[in-house]
């Protein structure tokens, strides 16, 4: 079996007397999509901020690539080929669309300290631009202000930025979270393809699209990783069900 | 055409018309004055990059003007009395030349914002603000006690320094030297704006989390903008010592980063003409008002708080709109 592109191991992280994740350890296969899900709380963006970096955690590690990554700082583990996205979007809102996803490809490409020639003319960076917003579906508009664009397409645009990274993992946060049925739909036959390019990590609370996407699914309870497996074998977990699914089931 | 882009035009034909006019009329002191505001515009448009692009509210700036002013005085004191600086190890000389303090003013300004990036860009907010302000109040008592280079009186030069070919004590002369770096840290500021560096710099001031997610160290980039925004400010500091003929502790005090603040702020934050445009108006003010009556600041603080309240982007941002460039 080829080694994890990322694994976490032990992680432990508390605030306070708050437990947020204990003892957390899965990994992220080549060319899987591993969805984490969990009620509200469980600390699943806790565990993504300490993989992605800018959160430390108490203890345990982060393999990236084979690579202990636990003390990189976030901006080298984007270099490495980590891409994030964030549950609520973290865009330069001033500036337009465009501009963002070039500050991605600028990142990625990683020569920032350029300071006569102009970035929005270099054919190189529109190239990858554009193309991530092709792939999205947001090269109409390409020429609008962030904070003006709705909020659907806002996460979009934060999957265009990250794929302008050309990353070796995807790091999302839920995607889906305040999308419409039909963009959620859409954004799901997305990721569906986007997964052969680079192995996703899926935090989401649309069961509809963790079941018919993932290949593997964890489930974080109260901090706590009770299982990890199949939908099919998730969905037959009796804890899994009265933790989690069951609350759902209810309603 | 953009509104801006032609505002940004007037204001350059203004202030190349206003001095030809007075030296037809010859009225010296109205070269003085225009002179004044291409410095006070170029340390403002220092500090602009630091504020307006970068985001970060230094109240230290005065460090940097300061450095430059003291570059100049220490320079020059030791040309005019033919001592130099040091002979152990080697053999350092005073020099009246412009080019030669110009550059020794951006260098050690740089070296100056440096040391304070390095130490106050760990923190943000409020933290930053404090950071720079005491930085600015150690350099400034640092001077006051330093007897060398004339403590709290400050050091008197004798006669402007020289730039080849031509007549600096000529106010026409020195005016067009203060223009022409003017316009030259103009248009690098213009460039820088639209530059990858810029992309990402005011990407940061916008979310630090997003550029850092795409790869950018954002304290690099920071540290980096400070570095430029002070070297600036410090060439401006040099300036400004050449034109009054004396450098004094006083360069370095807070109402001075407070100063080339105000100029932004008057002029429009982020913009590119803001810096010339507030610091226009705030020699303008100080020449009219400071006539009427020797409290004027008390006007100048009305209008501040005016334009903080009403007219967010300035002078620039009232004529022009809201809307900020794109392309
Ligand atoms: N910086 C912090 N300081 C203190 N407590 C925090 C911090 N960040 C998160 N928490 C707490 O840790 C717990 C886990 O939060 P986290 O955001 O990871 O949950 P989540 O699983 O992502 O929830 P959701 O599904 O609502 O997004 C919550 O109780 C939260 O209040
Ligand atoms: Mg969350």
């Amino acid at each position: 079996m080829t080694e994890p592109v990322l694994e976490v191991k032990k992680l432990c992280k508390s605030f306070g007397a708050l437990v947020a994740n204990k003892d957390v350890s899965f990994d992220l296969r080549e060319g899987e999509i591993h969805a984490l899900i969990g009620p509200n709380g469980a600390g699943k963006s806790t565990l993504i901020k300490q993989i992605a970096g800018g959160m430390t955690p108490d203890s345990g590690q982060v393999f990236f690539l084979g690579q202990d990554v636990t003390n990189v700082r976030t901006a080298q583990r984007a270099r490495m080929g980590l891409a994030r996205t964030f549950q609520v979007s973290a865009l330069a809102m001033e500036y337009t669309v465009l501009q963002n996803v070039v500050l991605g490809a600028l990142g990625a490409r990683g020569d920032v300290f350029r300071f006569l020639k102009p970035a929005l003319k270099d054919k190189e960076l529109l190239g990858i631009a554009y193309e991530a917003l092709e792939r999205v579906g947001l090269e109409d508009s390409a020429a609008k202000i962030t904070a003006e664009i709705s909020h659907g397409q806002r996460r979009e645009l934060e999957v265009a930025v990250a794929l302008t990274l050309r990353p070796k993992a995807f790091l999302m946060d839920e995607p889906m979270a305040g999308l419409g049925t039909s963009s959620s739909k859409g954004l799901t036959r997305f990721l569906d393809n986007l997964r052969a390019q680079a192995p996703i990590l899926l935090v989401e609370h649309d069961m509809d699209a963790v079941f018919s996407l993932a290949d593997r699914i964890s489930v974080l309870v109260y901090g706590e990783l009770i299982i990890t497996g199949t939908a099919d074998e998730i969905r037959a977990d009796r804890e899994v069900r009265h933790a989690y699914l069951g609350e759902e089931e209810e309603t | 055409m953009q509104r801006e882009k032609v505002i940004n035009a007037l204001i350059t034909l203004l202030l190349v018309v206003m001095p030809l006019w007075a030296w037809w009329a010859d009225e010296p002191f109205i070269l003085t004055l225009l002179t004044k505001v291409a410095i006070f515009a170029l340390a403002g448009v220092g500090l602009n990059i630091a504020l307006g692009l970068g985001g970060l509210v230094s109240f230290g700036h005065a460090v940097f003007f300061g450095v430059g002013g003291y570059a100049m005085g220490i320079l020059a004191s030791h040309a005019q009395s033919y001592s130099p600086i040091m002979e152990i190890p080697f053999l350092i000389e005073g020099t009246k030349s412009m080019p030669v303090i110009w550059l020794v003013a951006i260098i050690s300004s740089a070296l100056a914002a440096l040391l304070v990036g390095a130490l106050s860009l760990r923190t943000s907010g409020v933290y930053f603000i404090m950071i720079t302000l005491a930085f600015g109040q150690m350099f400034f008592y640092f001077t006051i006690s330093w007897p060398a280079y004339g403590g709290e009186d400050g050091l008197l030069i004798y006669t402007r320094n020289h730039f080849p070919g031509m007549n600096t004590l000529d106010p026409i002369q020195f005016l067009i030297i203060c223009y022409a770096i003017l316009g030259v840290v103009l248009y690098f500021s213009a460039r820088l704006a639209k530059s990858a560096f810029g992309l990402a710099l005011n990407g940061a001031r916008q979310n630090t989390e997003r550029v850092l997610t795409v790869g950018i160290d954002t304290f690099r980039l920071r540290l980096v903008a400070f570095i430029i925004s002070g070297a600036i400010t410090g060439l401006a500091g040099a300036l400004f010592a050449d034109l009054n003929r004396f450098v004094s502790p006083s360069m370095f005090t807070w109402q001075t980063s407070g100063e080339i603040m105000v100029f932004i702020i008057l002029g429009g934050v982020a913009r590119l003409y803001g810096p010339v445009a507030g610091a226009a108006l705030f020699v303008f003010l100080e020449y009219v008002l400071g006539d009427l009556s020797d409290y004027w600041h008390i006007y100048l603080g009305l209008l501040l708080l005016l334009v903080v309240l009403f007219a967010r982007g300035g002078l620039i941002g009232l004529l022009a709109g809201r809307e900020v460039a794109h392309d």
